[in-house]
Formats: C-alpha cells, structure tokens, sequence
C-alpha cells in the first residue's frame, strides 16, 4: 500500500468491472508497472542517516570481546549500537521472546546481528560496521537436527522447541500391506524480490516511528517498543509499499536496529538490505526430516499412518511451534486414516532460523504422504490416482487430530477433476526445433533421452491462525461526498485484499469509488497477513461495517416509505425499493453528512492441541488437487515441469481475475520447492546467498498452468462463504510434480528439491 | 572513469593509472561493485572502442573482438562461422547478461562456468594481447586459463583470433533447470576435417575447461574422414565413457588395493559428462 490513498479507477469509467465476483483490477496495478509505486527502498527524510548491520560469519561461536571504538572514530559515523545499548527488552521473537536484538555472549547462526552503524553515507556505514572488531571463540556448530536432541543446549531455552506426539485409535491396529519411506525436504526461501528496506524517523515525544514494509503492524510495534522500553503507543509503524511477501517480511534483525539509531541520534535512519543480507535476514521455510509408515488393506484402504516428523527450527523458535502443528496435524492428508500415531519435533540447530513461509509445514509432509501413496500404490498395483479417490477425505470425516472436517471437503471432486482433464500433447507433431526439452532452449536436451511423467498430489492447508489464536480484525468505512473510504490495519502484501475491500464496499453501498487507506498503528489491530486471514476476518470486518453504514444510510428512508431496511436496495449510485415504484439517489439520501461505522470480524475459537495432540485447533480448511506432467531427461536428470493442472476448494469466487494470478503464483512457488530452490548452508554457513546461486523459477520453468476447476461449495463460517486460495496451491505442486518424476523415470525420489541425480531413469542409476 | 576510443589509448589509460580497473559489459565486476566487495579505484570503460566490438577474417581465421557481446555472437551470421561459439552464446545467461556481457569479459573472469570457455579450448583459440606503447603479443588461451602465462599489468585482450574449420560443432549445455542458469557441466566439440581432428573441451567441471586428448585422438582414428562420418551409437558412448573417465577420474586406489567409489554426485558428474560428450560427438557426426 502506498503512502498516497490508493485510488479507484477514475469516474467516468463506468464499464469497469465492480463488485463481488468481478475481475475488478488492482488500484496499484499502474503505478506498480509505471514504476512510480513507492516502496520502502525508495523513502526519504531531510537529513537521513544510513543504517549498517555487522552479521556474524560464524554459525555458532562465542563472543569475546566487541571493541567499537575504530569504527565510532570514523569519520561520518553518528552512533554504534551493540547488545550493551539496548534499553528494554534484550530479546524478541514472534511467539517466544528467545532471539536477541543484538548478539551478546554467543552468536547461534551465520548472519546473526551483532552491531548497527548510523553514519552520513551508507559505504561509510558499511565500512564502520566492517570496522568493528569481534573477537570470536569458534565452538561446533550443531547442523543436523537429529544431533540436537544430544547436542548440550545451544540456548537457555534448551534445544527442543516442540514436541507433539500425537495420539489417535488403536496402536495394535495393522494392515496387510506396509509401506515405509524416509523424506526430506530442503530449505526454501520466501526470496521476496524487493530487499528489506526501511526507515526510522525518530518522534519529538521520545517515541519513534518506522516507515516498513511490515506484514504484522502490530506484532511489529510491540516487539520493537519492547526492545527500545517505550510504552507500544511512543512507536507506531506506518506500513509502506510491500515489494513480494511470500513468508513473514521484514525481519527484526534490520527495522529493530534502524529504530534504535534514530532514536539514539535524534535523525531520520535508513536501511535498504543488499540480497546477501537479505538471504542471511529473514526466515527460511522448514527443512524437515520425515520416516513414514503406511497400513493398508489389500483393498487399499488405509489403516494406520505412523510418521516421524523432525523440523528443523534454525537458532530461534520464531514460529516453528506453529509449523509443527500444522506438520503433525496434516501428516496424514486429505484422507480417511483411522489411527494415526505422528510424533513431531522442532528443534533447535545453528543453521539460519526457519518460519512462516507460505505453507510451512504442511507442504512437508504433504511431499512425503503423498510419495507414501505413490509407493502404495505400487506395491498394491493399482493406479496412483484410484488408490487416493479410495481414501479421499469428505465433510464430516475425522482429523488425526480428533477434529472433525465442518468445512466443505470436496477432496474427491477435485482429484476426478484433474483426472479427468485431458492430457497435453506430445509434440511430436511440431517441428523438433520448437520442443522445449528439459534443459531448455539452449541446452543439452535429446529427445530420444526424454521420459514423460504424470503424478497426482492432494494437498490442504489450515485458514487462518490455530491453537486458540486470536484471530479478530477491525475495520472502519466512512462515506462522504459519494466516496467510500475503508480504513483497515490489514496489509496488502500483494494478495489483494486492497481490491477484495474495494468490491465488498461496492457490493454492499452501490458505491463505485471505494479507497483503501494506508496502514498504520494509529488504527486498531488486524494481525498479520498470513493463513488466508485477511480474505477471512478483515474481509469480514469491511463486510460488517459496511452493513452498519448501508443501515444508517437507509433508515431514515426505510421510515419514510414505511418499509424495512430490508426492501431497499443500492446499486448504480441508486436506492430503490424492492417493488421499483420508490427511487432515490444515494447521493441524496447522503444529504451531504458523512457515515462511519467500525465492525469487528472474530471467527470461532479454536482450543490448543492437548499431551496426545488432540483438540479442534483449526477454523477452517483448504483444500486443492494438482496433476503435474513433467518431462525427464533421464540420463541428466533434467526435469521440466510441462503442465500443472489445478482444481482447487475456494468457497467462493470473490475476483475471478485475483484468484486465477493467486493460484498462478502458487503453483510457481511450488516448482521451485520442487525442483530448485534450496538455501546450502554446509556446516551452518549459508552458501550463494544470491540470485544466482539461488534458482528462482523463471518464465521457462514455469509450467503451462491449467486451472480445472474451481469447487464453489461456501464454508458457512467464512464471510461471503470464500476461502484464501494462495497457499495451497504452494503446498501440492512440489508433491505432485515429485509424483510424476517417479512416474517418469521409475526411482523413488524421495528429497525435495529433486537433485538431477534423483531423476535418472532407474534403469542407468 | 575514462571511456578511451581505441585499444592503444585504454592501455595508455590503465599505464596513467594503474590502479584503474577495465570494465567492458560490467556484468561481473558491477555485481561484485554493488555488492561492496570491489571498490575499484577508477575505472577504464572499453565500451567506446569500436575496433574490438566486430569481427573480421584473417587467413582463413576470424579475428574476433573482445568486446563482441554474448547477443552480437548468437546471431546467425555469426553462427554460420563458429556454430559452437554462438550456442554457448545463446545459452550464457538470460538476455540481458548477454546483450552486456562480452567474450572478453569471460575470458578475463575465466569462471569455471564461463560458456564461451570450452568452445575456446577446443578450437585452440589464440588470444592477441595489447600492451603498453602499441605492441601486440599473442597467448593460446588455454596458458591463460591455466595461469601458465598472465597478462601482465596495464594489458588487455584485445582479439581473439580462432580457426574457421567449416564443419560441424557443438556446444552443450546441463544446468539442472529449464531456465537461464550456470553450467553443472558444458562440453563444446568440433570437427576439423583438414586436420582428421576432433577437438573436445569439457567446461564447468572444473577450474579450467579440460580437453580429454586421448579420447580425441582415438575418436578422430575411427572416423572416415573421406566418406560418411557416422559413428555406430556404440562408439558414440564408448567416446563419452572414455571423455568422462578421463575428466572425471575414480579416486585412486586405497593402500590395500581396494578401489575407492566416488560419491553420488560425483558419478552424477561423470555420467552427465559422458552423455553430454556422446551426444555431441552424435549430433556433430550426423
């Protein structure tokens, strides 16, 4: 969102789309492709000062000694600060407070802050910052996390963050057929395309205010007002344009920093991250160890899953807790499982912290159920597909975790949805200059070597927040002079809940010129942008507001004509009673007064999971089938994903147009869990923290996406019956595409991202 | 930063300062310079000289600048002289690195996975340095490559001067994706029917790109050079066994004779050398 109030298309435009159901676009979308939207990066103060961060190179060592004084001499430098300047609380953290502002005695992974540099010129604060000197005792960094349960305690805390052994039916229960597998998956990076940025500008009452592109305003504030030992309302944050979040932005490491330098020199401070910094800043999705063990009958239908599940939580717990539940919750799928015995760990290691990322969690055991249902299948000698349609989930069935599915579970309409899409054509009929062969258009690919895969995955992701979370948001709408403005803390961070608000309002005052205020801590809370919360609550709450002015605005009407608020009705700037025969102009209903009304979404509560990992700790649930058809050069081991199809649970289409680029973007998301993207980080140290070294999926490697089917079965709970659609798209591809290379070249594949040496014919390996 | 319009005045340029660093497409250097890891004194910009930005003929020779872009390579005329260096052309990278980036950049960065590297090895490829007070002296470029000859300070390459073999040559590429990426291995492989040779360069796989000579050798015995150049598919692979064993060697024995097996990704190197070799050798052939 930008510091400017994002403005509906002009007047005069009466074609466009608007509305629920409508491909209404988004307000930014010209001044994103003009280049004129503002982003952090691109934020100014008189009189700035630039920000430095000094990041440990050491995975695990103790500190020393920290002697700041060459780079306090410096010439341009105004202020270091290290763990000794810190006012309030020493540590933070999104759920426990365990992760320093500022490295003290021990620095617990590569890229841990340790100091922060102010100076007149960013080279002269990056200079001061490499100017400090820190003597460093070298201790063994613990790396593998099944060495963490031994390992003597990295940090206070102890080194095991969670532990769920979930508990459900009857341990002696057996199945004629056994299948076991071993999995693991690598660690993914959100990998946002705009760098952390920000800037600090110090307030006259002692407070400060952050100028971020923050996800979590709130969360955000409290943690830094904790840190600098101000009361929450001396700091506010004021959320700038968000360039891509994909996981939770703007990692502590760097706004925290920034707020204490401008409140230490009295100036403006600003800090825009390099992509080493960036890499080595935030959080990484969950590298997970997982030991499957599937029962079935010779029919095929499942009778116990007994999984291990080990997270790998990096130096702090950040939300690792959360990932965990998610993890052992969903460790059996979208399937009817009558005993399930899942135990699952996140531990503490000295690789980088891992967090939210889109998914986290269950996109890793969906990866490894999913292979578990390939190897059943086989084993069983049925088709991959069939076997799942067997066991597929449905509205009413019970949870491993006790909980039953309320929500629509349209699981089997969707799996016979892709099924049953034909499937794309060789192109053996195209001239052999215009195959894209795995390797692409330039590379090695030989036709006679290539092997063409399908594979099935099922995937679902919890909606909104778990465990007793209280997930609630507020939103405000005011009308005046024929423009609706809504006013809501919840960020736009690309998913669209700018539009979203936008159609609500029009949809329910008749209203086309709808804006979205910027958002700051002034307003009241809306939590933080993840788990599909703001299509939810603060869909919710702008529903709900706009409702009570719809009322304030019909009343006095409704009393003039003698009829109900009920029998009116707005559209096209017009009130008109049911029957036609009264008709008015909002704008004179309006009488020039100005409406507010401020409404609270709050969904059902949900309850923590107990000892045995049981308990409804889950609002709602998505669901999505994906096909993947992938082309394998199996002497390579190239891969190439040729097509993804897609039929996904969505409750309701709120912006056909929005929802299509959402999946779209999940999907890729998903490809490059599946085939590249992988952070290194031998012995702790984070390796090719770049774009290069890091392969984010482009243009070529992105499939043919095919979006089958869109399942309209409305959730009762959720506003307008809608679910968010981003994450679980992310959460299948990588199991289904893992899936169809198993298909193509017979080997068991095993580990995400797949290595090229995984996905050589079984044949040659 | 100074932008000199001729090779003798970029010398003299880096003679005045010689702390001055050349910089031609910049797609490495700049990286490195925004990153804060190089901080060059000055600069010497080489994108003015027009005379290294072309190519032209010399004694049955191309005589190609060091300024020539990856972009300029990839098109077809110039394909139609030098097939190989065009395809590691193309495929170095997306677009806007190759409209930038040069082959004397490569040359100059001799990263292991510069593309144009192995192609340069194969054909034997001459380098025609300029130094200080107009003088010219060549280097083949594998002693460059291989750190047996350096350019001394204030030099440039200013040429580089390759065969025209007329005859098939083939440039392949693996890199784990279908997108632009870095080379896991690359092998470029040409013909020269005047010699009865085949010349083959391994790149990527390690700090210089190697040349498997007896492979080539034995390969270039069992072709008739005179009549239809095929190959049987058995002698295409037992080339590419024979160019991966001996770019990938197995680890020496252990003392009490027991053989040594390679790691996984190891054997993933040889065999995707191995395939990339046979296939070149097939596709050159056919």
């Amino acid at each position: 969102m930008s510091n400017e109030t994002v403005a509906a298309p002009a007047p005069g435009a009466e074609q466009l789309p608007h509305g629920i159901g409508s491909s209404l676009p988004s307000g930014e979308i010209r001044a994103k492709t003009e280049g004129t939207f503002p982003y952090a990066a691109d934020l100014w103060a008189e009189g700035l000062l630039w920000a430095a961060v000094l990041r440990s190179p050491h995975a695990h060592a103790r500190i020393v000694t920290i002697d700041i004084t060459q780079a306090q001499e410096m010439p341009g430098v105004r202020a270091v600060v290290t763990y000794e300047d810190v006012p309030g609380e020493p540590n933070h953290g999104r759920k426990t407070p365990d992760r320093p502002l500022f490295a003290s005695d021990v620095v617990r992974h590569h890229g841990e802050a340790i100091a922060a540099v102010a100076a007149d010129h960013p080279d002269t604060a990056r200079m001061a910052a490499a100017a400090i000197v820190v003597e460093y005792e070298l201790l063994d960094p613990v790396t593998d996390p099944e060495q963490s349960f031994e390992a003597a305690p990295l940090h206070p805390d102890g080194n095991l963050i969670r532990h769920i052994p979930l508990r459900h039916g009857d341990p002696e229960a057996a199945g004629e057929v056994v299948v076991e597998g071993l999995y693991r998956i690598g660690r993914q990076d959100p990998a946002p395309i705009g760098a952390e940025a920000g800037l600090a500008v110090p307030r006259p009452d002692g407070g400060v205010e952050l100028y971020i592109a923050s996800t979590d305003p709130h969360g955000d504030r409290d943690m830094a007002a904790a840190c600098y030992g101000l009361a929450p309302e001396r700091v506010k944050v004021v959320v700038t344009g968000v360039p891509g979040a994909s996981g939770d932005r703007e990692d502590a490491s760097f706004h925290l920093p920034l707020g204490l330098l401008a409140l230490r020199t009295g100036c403006p401070v600003k800090l825009t991250a390099t992509r080493e910094e960036s890499f080595l800043g935030h959080a990484h999705r969950h590298p997970t160890l997982l030991r499957y063990r599937h029962h079935a009958d010779a029919e095929g239908q499942l009778v116990k899953v007994e999984a291990q599940i080990l997270l790998d939580a990096g130096a702090y717990a950040d939300t690792s807790a959360d990932a965990l539940a998610a993890a052992v919750s969903f460790a059996c799928g979208p399937y009817v499982v009558p005993h399930a015995f899942i135990e699952g760990w996140a531990v503490r290691t000295n690789n980088p912290p891992s967090g939210h990322v889109r998914g986290e969690g269950a996109l890793q055991v969906c990866a490894a159920y999913e292979a578990q249902m390939d190897k059943l299948a086989k084993k069983l000698g049925v088709d991959p597909a069939d076997l799942r349609l067997r066991n597929a989930m449905a509205t009413g069935d019970i949870l491993p975790t006790g909980q039953t599915v309320t929500c629509p579970a349209p699981v089997a309409e969707l799996l016979a949805a892709v099924q049953d899409f034909p499937l794309p054509d060789l192109p053996k009929d195209t001239p052999q200059e215009d195959w894209l062969l795995p390797g692409g258009p330039e590379g090695a690919g030989e036709p006679a070597a290539v092997r063409r895969g399908v594979g099935y995955g099922l995937g679902m992701v919890q909606l909104l927040g778990a465990e007793g979370a209280d997930e609630v948001s507020t939103a405000t709408v005011k009308v005046h002079d024929g423009i609706a403005t809504v006013i809501c803390a919840a960020v736009e961070t690309g998913q669209g809940f700018t539009t979203l608000a936008r159609q609500i309002v029009q949809e329910t005052l008749g209203i086309d010129e709808v804006r979205v205020a910027p958002v700051d801590t002034d307003q009241p809370p809306a939590g933080p942008s993840c788990h599909g919360r703001h299509t939810w609550v603060s869909g919710g709450a702008v529903e709900r507001a706009a409702k009570m002015v719809r009322t304030q605005l019909l009343q006095p009407l409704a009393h003039k004509f003698g009829m109900s608020t009920e029998l009116l009705q707005i559209a096209d700037g017009k009130i008109t009673s049911y029957d036609g025969v009264l008709s008015t102009t909002v704008e004179e209903a309006m009488d020039g007064k100005e409406l507010w009304a401020t409404a609270q979404c709050r969904p059902h509560p949900t309850e923590p999971l107990d000892a045995d990992g049981q308990g409804d700790a889950f609002v709602g649930m998505a669901f999505c089938a994906v096909r993947a058809v992938v082309d394998v050069d199996i002497e390579i081991g190239s891969v190439r994903v040729v097509e993804i199809a897609v039929a996904q649970d969505v409750g309701r289409i709120l912006n056909p147009a929005q929802l299509r680029v959402r999946i779209e973007a999940g999907v890729t998301q998903g490809v490059g869990a599946a085939l590249t993207e992988n952070l290194r980080t031998p012995r702790g140290l984070v390796r090719h923290p770049d774009l290069t070294g890091y392969a984010l999926p482009t243009a070529l490697d992105a499939p043919e996406i095919r979006i089958v089917k869109l399942v309209e079965e409305r959730d009762v709970v959720a506003p307008f019956g809608a679910k968010a659609a981003s994450a679980v798209p992310v959460v299948t591809s990588p199991a289904a595409i893992a899936s169809a290379v198993r298909a193509a070249t017979g080997r068991p594949v095993n580990r995400l991202p797949i290595r090229p040496q995984a996905a050589v014919g079984a044949e040659l390996a | 930063m100074t932008l000199p319009a001729t090779l003798d005045e970029a010398v003299a340029a880096l003679a005045a300062v010689p702390a001055a660093v050349p910089v031609a497409g910049g797609t490495d250097l700049m990286a490195s310079v925004n990153a804060g890891q190089l901080r060059p004194a000055a600069l010497v910009g080489l994108g003015r000289i027009s005379e290294i930005r072309g190519w032209q003929y010399q004694d049955g020779h191309g005589l190609l600048g060091a300024g020539l872009t990856h972009a300029r390579m990839g098109r077809p005329d110039f394909a139609a002289l030098i097939p190989a260096l065009a395809a590691a052309a193309r495929a170095a990278g997306p677009p806007q690195i190759r409209n930038a980036g040069t082959l004397g950049g490569n040359i100059a960065s001799a990263a292991p996975t510069g593309d144009s590297l192995p192609v340069l090895a194969a054909l034997e490829a001459v380098l025609i340095i300029a130094g200080p007070g107009g003088t010219r002296r060549e280097i083949p470029v594998s002693h460059l490559l291989a750190g047996m000859e350096m350019l001394a300070p204030g030099e440039l390459i200013g040429f580089v001067r390759v065969p025209l073999l007329h005859a098939p040559q083939v440039f392949l590429k693996a890199t784990g994706r279908t997108g632009p990426g870095r080379a896991t291995a690359s092998v470029a492989l040409v013909l020269d029917p005047a010699r009865r040779g085949v010349r083959c360069a391994v790149g990527a796989i390690a700090p210089m790109p190697l040349r498997p000579l007896e492979a080539e050798q034995w390969v270039a015995g069992l072709i008739d050079w005179d009549g239809e150049r095929g190959l049987v598919p058995e002698a295409l692979t037992a080339f590419g066994e024979y160019v991966a064993a001996a770019c990938v060697p197995d680890h020496p024995p252990a003392e009490d004779g027991t053989a040594q097996p390679l790691p996984p990704a190891v054997l993933h190197l040889r065999r995707t050398v191995a395939a990339l070799a046979r296939r070149a050798l097939g596709r050159a052939l056919s």
